[in-house]
């Protein structure tokens, strides 16, 4: 019964790092740079939270897939077969959770003042200098709640978790997969079980999440 | 941008309402005509049920059966949790044996319609097919499907004769189990796996993406029972339907997607 529970933490934590890293790049970037098309860009980063997780499954099915867009090439070229492998759980993972930190990131890149940034740039900071040293700290509290979303979404991620990786106790079930193969299964109790855990898990990883925003402040 | 927002919140109960009021209204007018018969089906049985369904609303004007197909393990879960369905048929005896143990069925109206044969398939782009089942142990076949053994029957079908190769241990790295044969179909036709087992029935669907490799015994024969459930409403027209199932016109559907007789 651990097992999932490992696997699950594992799987949301390097998806929120994966999309932590994505998303506050391109929030750092959307939020500073105006060009037209702007808007469809947006909405094309914000598609997955809106899609069924089964779309996104299907989309990363046919790109990442052994006979897929850019799948066949992992294989042939690397030998890397993404499909039923928990690695694929962490793309599946990181691709839906994705939106969270980008939205949560760009609010707040936008409400840091411009003027922070004109300063620290008269005193020969380079772009890069300012991400790291005006921008970042001063959004801090809005990316940790984007990235402590993510996180939490990541744990629960289900559809397409479930056609990208299949079902494979031990390798790729995690709890989300586990509480419906119980279900299935007619296994009330163990499914009882893996409901609390997660539940227990989630919550604790609300509460602590929302202590350490507080003590910033 | 405000503005529209709140005249659309405003406007949408008034269109809820409506959506609602028509559906009652579609669904009482429907069940005052028709005679509803709700049948939850092996998956396996997919394409050939839509026939005998669609087959048996014609001989009798008035009767609408609706499907509902999925592993029989998961549909034997969805029977407990008190779904209503009238009439089930699952892929084998050990799901049907649970039901009838959980008092869910009608005992005496249980039979077996249609009995089928485990096959061994690989992609139609495979180079080579397996002709026994331990050349599956070479390393030409990374990954093998079979349906979840837990609930999906050709999971125990294919447990079973695996273990009577004595090929469980080899074998055990190499499975990835599907939610319902048609899963396990799936997974082979987009070369995600290197083989899969599944019935004949289901080869046959696909002849252009698959290659049936050799077909496997089983310890138990893959026959399909069919019941009524014991908490059916339409328990008249559920013993019609299931009469039809086994009448030659029924079968006649069910052997012409390659089902034989049980």
């Amino acid at each position: 019964m651990l097992t999932p529970l490992w696997l699950t933490l594992k799987v949301a934590l390097i998806a929120t790092f994966i999309a932590g890293a994505v998303g506050i790049a391109l929030g750092w970037w959307m939020s500073r740079r105006r060009f037209p098309g702007n808007n469809v860009v947006d909405a094309v980063l914000m598609l997955p939270m809106v899609l069924p997780p089964t779309v996104i499954g299907y989309y990363l099915i046919v790109l990442i897939g052994r006979n897929g867009v850019l799948g066949q090439y992992l294989d042939r070229w690397f030998g890397i077969n993404l499909i039923f492998t928990w690695q694929g759980a962490v793309i599946a993972a990181s691709v839906v959770s994705f939106p969270l930190v980008y939205k949560g990131a760009r609010a707040a890149f936008e409400e840091v003042d411009e003027r922070f940034a004109k300063a620290a740039r008269t005193l020969g900071a380079g772009e890069f200098e300012v991400f790291v040293r005006v921008a970042m700290p001063l959004a801090m509290r809005g990316i940790a709640a984007g990235l402590m979303l993510t996180f939490a979404r990541a744990m629960g991620e289900f559809g397409a978790t479930l056609m990208i990786a299949g079902n494979l106790p031990g390798k790729t079930q995690t709890l989300s997969i586990a509480v419906y193969e119980a279900v299935q299964a007619g296994n009330d109790q163990l499914a009882l079980w893996l409901t609390l855990v997660i539940s227990v898990v989630c919550i604790s990883v609300l509460v602590v999440s929302s202590r350490l925003l507080q003590a910033r402040h | 941008m405000k503005t529209t927002t709140r005249q659309s919140m405003n406007r949408l109960p008034t269109r809820l309402r409506t959506a609602a009021l028509s559906a009652v209204l579609l669904a009482g007018s429907a069940a005052s005509q028709a005679q509803e018969l709700v049948v939850s089906a092996a998956a396996s049985l997919t394409n050939a049920f839509q026939a005998v369904g669609q087959a048996f609303e014609q001989s009798k004007p008035g009767a609408k059966v609706t499907f509902n197909f999925a592993g029989s393990g998961p549909l034997l879960a969805q029977l407990q949790q008190g779904a209503p369905v009238d009439v089930f048929a699952s892929a084998d005896q050990e799901t049907m044996n649970k039901a009838a143990a959980a008092h869910l069925i009608a005992a005496p109206t249980r039979v077996d319609f249609a009995a089928n044969t485990l096959v061994l398939i690989v992609p139609a782009t495979a180079r080579a097919k397996p002709s026994q089942l331990g050349d599956l142990t070479g390393a030409a076949y990374q990954r093998v499907s079979t349906g979840t053994p837990a609930t999906v029957p050709v999971g125990r079908y294919t447990a079973n004769a695996i273990e009577t190769a004595g090929l469980t241990a080899a074998l055990r790295p190499k499975w990835i189990y599907g939610e319902s044969v048609r899963q396990v179909l799936n997974y082979v036709t987009r070369g995600e796996v290197d083989a899969g087992f599944v019935y004949r029935t289901d080869a046959m669907i696909e002849p252009d993406k698959v290659r049936i490799a050799m077909a496997v015994t089983t310890t138990t024969p893959v026959r399909y029972p069919i019941a009524q459930i014991a908490t059916s409403k339409q328990p008249a027209l559920a013993g019609e339907f299931m009469a039809y199932v086994r009448s030659a016109p029924g079968q006649a559907i069910l052997q012409r997607f390659g089902f034989s007789k049980p």
